[in-house]
């Protein structure tokens, strides 16, 4: 009796759910409740909470939604490079019969975990943040087309990632590789709620990308500033364009085979079992259909940051601006004909095989022609070694290794002897850190003074880049040899003892990305307190070229006190150069959309619904369903969805820019 | 974009101006057009995308279709003449919802909400056929675990099912939005984008009933 | 930057020379072809490569700001020559990759039965290929030799210089077959048969192992691969024969319970129908074949052409399969179709989750020390 009223208010979930015998959890928990507590504590005795609710959790501003997917990313960061660092650790002593000191059963979730919190909880809300906080004003809009579904995507994101966090403590985490291929992920072989955290913390943050993605699509299509047509759009704007193309041409796919997985582990279906007809190649094929473009999503925004950098430090115009637009909308289109080269072994013919070979291949020429673009940019121009061209001169040293390896694993036979090896291992992450993390390093050191009004603090800057970048080389190319040497990913123990120097000089390498990931928050830290000395009043403060550098630093909430007029793809360069004056009179009151706190409110019952359905409480999953649907339809009721900025305000805020600019002259 | 309706100049002080004679125009002083100018493009690609969620249940079902797992076929199992009155109530209901947004354009807000019920009711006739065939088919032991040809029918033909039961509600949302409010310009465009939900949920149960149920039954 | 680099190679220079890159330099043709595939791309790449890592660190240098004495031209950006070649440049290259991408993929096939053994012997005449059926199971393998009747576990042994043709599949989760010193990798998969062929030419012990992640036990899943002269050949094969061990059904049903670090085992005598049996999933007592299974789907259904179907395929084999034991429920092909006669509810019974064989912390939970 008691038990099955236990099982009905807490469905699978019991005492034995919480790992309180794990010691290496219970102090990650009680570390983080400290900290909790003290940053709980910390905001109501300032009395932030208020402020935090009103200006930036319930905020529709595309800026401020922007940042909050920065520190989204940058915690998570934190979370999926503690993964990183516990594998490599694991990997560099368990030799010689010895076991390291993660099991299995840790060692298979910190591998999964580290994976998929890295590329959609670390990744995507980098880029997704960059791109909304950029985009706007580089089109000259004051927001996004739906500043609402804007902030709900946010919370949504947050949503997946809070529960990811959870599995930490409650329950575990899935044990499956980042892609949970099936059968595996079946229930059969994942009875535990490891999958199904894995399942609802993606489709939670699945429905955030997704709508981004369309909301970013209207908001380019629709909103640019007079004059700007397609091919005067900023490179970074056209970039994004493609990646959120690619976000709503894929991610429905991640949900559709998400939703047929979770059929099978809660319905009984039979789409990915062994059994009763069911194919799992059905599913390694349809994941990767979306795999593949996510690739292309993390990498177009950072290419098209990379661009941006060149121009503005090399003070010149881009080289082949148009070879470069064509080029990216090639690699959106190929993205899509290429998913089959991630499971050559699985048996296809050698006709299929050498078809997805060479569509691979293809796509490095327009890749290489950006390489080129880039270099022929910096050729005749006056390079300003500046933080973000140091990290661009590094990605272009080190993405062109990684593409090389990448056309290397394209070559079928090749790749049957280097899948799922650690080459595999040492190539992607060339690619995702030599080209995304390396170009949000770069648009996070470019863009920082436009959101914050003040440079970051070079010293520091310079510190934690060549951390990472010596670090990078120490800890993936042993990775290269191992791959070479037959060593397979994901293994926890080994035999060979020949191979410990490599996985040693790894976790050397890894050690070193930690020192630049602290001089990093280090750096952030200086610069606050030295806010006074690296302000920048201008709002321009590399001399730049797109219009996001035309308003002030930080920009205020309607971006633009008058809508601009393009005439050049460097609108504001051309502006510069043609005596643009500043408007000073004649102001108006401007159109803007009003907070609201539904977006937080359903992304958190959102993120309840999910946590219900992994630990099968079902009167609270459809209690939490009906409340989302009550919320959302109570939300359309609400008319008033806009104000006016009164025109006090704008003149107040544009005349306090002018004595600035001028104080400054 | 919006038109210039008056144009500012940067007054001329820069002294390396170009020799234009006409100095360039570098902002607008009229307000962006906002969002209404968006949705139904918005709308649009939202569309696309929950096509490309049918587009993998049919390309599920195309891989699964014929996988019975020496359980019933399609031959077996479809009750035609019951599919092509469900089909026609769907499709009655997308004419009818034209006829509400005909009305909707005259401004008559009593013809919208009445064509707007109406629609409704073949909405919801055609779920509760829909219903009627599922419970059949699980009576008969032919449920959605039978085999992964069941599997991908129940799933693609669920989901159509589940949309149509979103789309009535929406409906009913907007029947009361419609009475307290009348047919304001908010109104228009929250009726024009179920318009295109409801019109898309048809084109799609077309391709559920030539793929599905028609091919099914001649194979 | 490429300062830096230089000093992180040195080292790894160092090493290198006294590391066993085995996918490099193999001990079997197939693999030695494709380990030569990897350095020849490599070098093909390495020529636009190498120019571009030079032109940027070049270009970064000379054009400096503090350098006044380069050029500066802010407004060039366009040159229809340039463009072509930076176009053109990459465009040859794929274009040579990807015709010996084409031409390799079709030559290196796992599934084309090998027509020569090394660079320059071809395949003797009427050579008869020896056939291996590898089962993976979690998480150690299973290596089948219908020729002589025999298995083993986690051991497998091949004469060199005879070709091998594997046919591989899984018992319930995907895995890779992979022996780096032999050939390339294939998957293991459920219900499925892979082919492989391949030949090792050098005697010695090559390490073999999973290569795809397949759960607790993975790290421990490898086997000693043996390249034997034909007389070692014969003698591990008369060491494998001589254990007393019998490979039944109801001796796999035992084995693929999930375990892990198995040592080797040699098994005597196999059932000769197991392998097929395990493609299709009926090692079971009285469970339904998948190609039977297939076999009436093909034909339309149980009722409709399908009943003759599995009247025939009950006349063919399946129930002999099981001469020995006692089915329980729905279970074979003649039951299926006369529950279906009756009710179309025909569950086929399957096999048994591995969790259910476990305790109730599931198989994935088998304790580390």
């Amino acid at each position: 009796m008691l038990e099955t009223l236990t099982t009905f208010l807490f469905g699978r979930l019991s005492l034995e759910s919480f790992p309180y015998h794990e010691p290496i959890v219970v102090a990650t928990f009680f570390a983080v409740v400290l900290g909790g507590i003290a940053l709980v504590a910390a905001l109501s005795y300032f009395k932030l909470w208020g402020y935090l609710w009103t200006e930036w959790f319930t905020t529709v501003d595309h800026k401020r939604i922007g940042i909050m997917y920065m520190v989204l990313g940058l915690i998570m960061l934190l979370r999926g490079f503690a993964d990183a660092i516990m594998m490599r650790a694991q990997q560099a002593i368990a030799f010689n019969g010895s076991e390291g000191y993660l099991n299995s059963h840790h060692f298979d979730q910190v591998f999964t975990a580290h994976g998929v919190i890295m590329i959609f909880f670390v990744a995507m809300p980098l880029v997704t943040g960059l791109m909304n906080y950029v985009v706007p004003l580089q089109i000259g809009a004051r927001d996004v087309s739906f500043p609402f579904l804007n902030n709900f995507s946010f919370w949504m994101t947050v949503g997946g990632a809070v529960l990811i966090m959870a599995s930490l403590f409650v329950g575990e985490f899935a044990r499956t590789g980042w892609l949970a291929y099936p059968p595996l992920s079946g229930l059969e072989a994942s009875p535990d709620v490891g999958v199904d955290y894995y399942i609802w913390a993606l489709q939670v943050a699945g429905v955030g990308t997704t709508l981004s993605g369309i909301n970013l699509i209207c908001t380019i299509v629709k909103m640019r500033a007079p004059g700007m047509t397609m091919m005067k759009m900023p490179v970074f704007t056209w970039t994004s364009l493609c990646t959120n193309v690619l976000i709503v041409a894929s991610f429905p796919i991640l949900t559709a085979v998400l939703v047929l997985l979770s059929l099978d582990r809660y319905v009984g279906t039979h789409f990915f079992t062994n059994d009763m007809g069911g194919n799992p190649m059905m599913y390694v094929n349809l994941i990767w259909i979306w795999g593949h473009p996510e690739v292309y999503i993390l990498i177009l925004p950072c290419f098209g940051i990379f661009s941006e950098v060149t121009s503005t430090f090399t003070g010149k115009k881009l080289f082949g601006y148009t070879s470069m637009v064509y080029a990216t909308v090639v690699i959106t289109i190929l993205s899509y004909l290429v998913w089959l080269h991630h499971f050559f072994t699985m048996g296809s013919g050698a006709s299929v095989n050498s078809f997805f070979g060479i569509t691979t291949m293809i796509i490095s020429i327009p890749t290489g022609a950006k390489i080129f673009n880039w270099l022929f940019t910096m050729y005749r121009g006056r390079i300003r070694f500046e933080l973000p061209m140091m990290w661009t001169i590094a990605f272009m040293l080190t993405f062109v290794i990684g593409g090389m390896t990448g056309v290397l694993l394209a070559v079928p036979p090749a790749d049957f002897v280097l899948h799922n090896s650690l080459f595999l291992i040492a190539h992607f992450h060339n690619v995702i850190i030599g080209g995304v993390l390396f170009g949000l390093f770069a648009g996070i050191y470019y863009w920082w003074p436009k959101a914050f009004g003040f440079r970051l603090d070079p010293f520091w800057g310079k510190m934690s880049f060549w951390f990472w970048v010596i670090g990078f080389y120490f800890a993936f190319m042993p990775l290269y040899v191992l791959g070479l040497m037959g060593v397979t990913r994901r293994l926890r123990v080994f035999e060979d003892p020949s191979l410990q120097i490599w996985f040693q000089i790894a976790a050397f390498g890894a050690v070193l990305i930690a020192l630049g990931i602290g001089s990093f928050l280090i750096q952030i830290a200086v610069s606050v307190l030295k806010r006074n000395q690296l302000v920048d009043v201008t709002g321009d403060p590399w001399d730049g070229r797109t219009l996001e550098w035309a308003t002030s630093s930080p920009p205020p909430g309607y971006n633009f006190a008058f809508t601009p007029v393009i005439h050049d793809n460097d609108a504001w360069w051309d502006m510069k150069k043609r005596g643009y004056n500043r408007p000073l009179e004649g102001f108006r009151p401007i159109h803007m959309p009003s907070n609201t706190g539904t977006g937080v409110i359903l992304a958190g019952i959102s993120t309840v619904l999910g946590f219900a359905l992994v630990w099968h409480i079902w009167w609270l999953a459809a209690v939490s369903f009906i409340g989302l649907l009550a919320v959302a339809i109570n939300h359309t009721f609400n008319y008033n969805r806009d104000f006016h900025i009164p025109v006090d305000e704008v003149v107040r805020t544009e005349n306090e820019r002018t004595r600035l600019l001028s104080g400054q002259v | 974009m919006t038109t210039t309706v008056e144009a500012m100049h940067g007054s001329h002080a820069g002294h390396d101006t170009p020799r234009d004679a006409t100095p360039p125009v570098f902002y607008v002083r009229d307000e962006h057009a906002h969002e209404a100018a968006s949705t139904a493009l918005g709308f649009w690609i939202y569309l696309m995308s929950d096509c490309l969620i049918f587009a993998v249940l049919f390309a599920t079902y195309g891989v699964l279709g014929t996988s019975y797992a020496a359980g019933p076929t399609p031959k077996e199992l479809f009750d035609l003449p019951l599919v092509a009155l469900n089909t026609s109530m769907l499709l009655l209901s997308s004419i009818t919802y034209g006829f509400a947004m005909l009305a909707m354009e005259k401004g008559r807000t009593g013809q919208t909400q009445a064509w707007l019920f109406i629609t409704l009711l073949f909405g919801l006739a055609f779920l509760g056929i829909e219903l009627y065939e599922f419970a059949h088919l699980i009576h008969e032991g032919a449920g959605p675990g039978r085999s992964a040809f069941l599997s991908s029918f129940f799933t693609l033909v669920g989901t159509h099912g589940l949309h149509v039961t979103f789309g009535s509600v929406w409906l009913v949302t907007l029947m009361v939005q419609v009475a307290r409010r009348g047919l304001i310009p908010a109104n228009r465009r929250r009726l024009m984008c179920l318009s295109m939900f409801w019109h898309f949920l048809d084109v799609i149960w077309i391709g559920v009933f030539t793929f599905v149920y028609l091919m099914g039954a001649l194979r | 930057m490429s300062r830096y680099r230089a000093i992180a190679l040195l080292p790894v220079m160092a090493a290198l020379s006294g590391c066993n890159l085995v996918v490099l330099n193999p001990a079997g043709d197939v693999a030695s072809q494709q380990g030569d595939l990897v350095v020849i791309s490599t070098l093909l790449m390495l020529l636009i490569i190498v120019p571009v890592m030079a032109l940027t660190v070049l270009f970064a240098w000379r054009y400096r700001q503090s350098n006044n004495t380069a050029r500066y031209e802010p407004d060039w950006d366009h040159s229809t020559q340039l463009e072509l070649v930076i176009w053109a440049a990459p465009l040859l290259i794929i274009i040579c990759l990807g015709a010996i991408t084409w031409v390799t993929t079709h030559k290196l096939d796992p599934y084309r039965p090998l027509d020569r053994i090394a660079a320059d012997k071809p395949v003797p005449a009427g050579a008869k290929p020896l056939d291996v059926q590898v089962v993976a199971l979690d998480w150690k393998w299973l290596f089948v030799y219908p020729e002589y009747g025999i298995a083993s576990v986690n051991e497998m042994a091949a004469p060199v210089d005879r070709p091998i043709r594997f046919s591989i599949t899984a018992s319930s989760v995907m895995n890779s077959f992979y022996v780096p010193a032999l050939a390339g990798m294939i998957y293991a998969m459920p219900g499925m048969e892979t082919k492989l062929h391949a030949v090792i030419n050098e005697p010695g012990t090559y390490k073999g192992f999973s290569s795809n992640y397949s759960g607790a036990g993975f790290s421990h899943m490898r086997f000693n691969f043996l390249g034997l002269s034909n007389e070692n050949f014969d003698g591990w094969v008369s060491k494998v024969k001589s254990a007393n061990g019998s490979l039944d059904r109801n001796a796999y049903l035992a084995l693929e319970k999930p375990s892990e670090a198995v040592p080797v085992q040699h098994y005597g005598s196999v059932d000769p129908k197991l392998f097929n049996a395990v493609v299709n999933m009926c090692v079971r007592p009285g469970t339904m074949c998948m190609s039977d299974m297939a076999a009436i789907d093909r034909a339309g259904g149980l009722n409709a052409g399908g009943k003759a179907a599995a009247d025939a395929i009950l006349r063919a084999n399946t129930l002999a399969g099981f001469p020995d034991t006692q089915p329980t429920g729905l279970c074979t092909v003649a039951e299926a179709v006369e529950a279906a006669a009756n009710s179309g509810a025909v569950q086929r019974p399957t096999v048994t989750p591995i969790s259910a064989s476990a305790s109730p912390a599931g198989p994935q939970r088998l304790a580390n020390p």
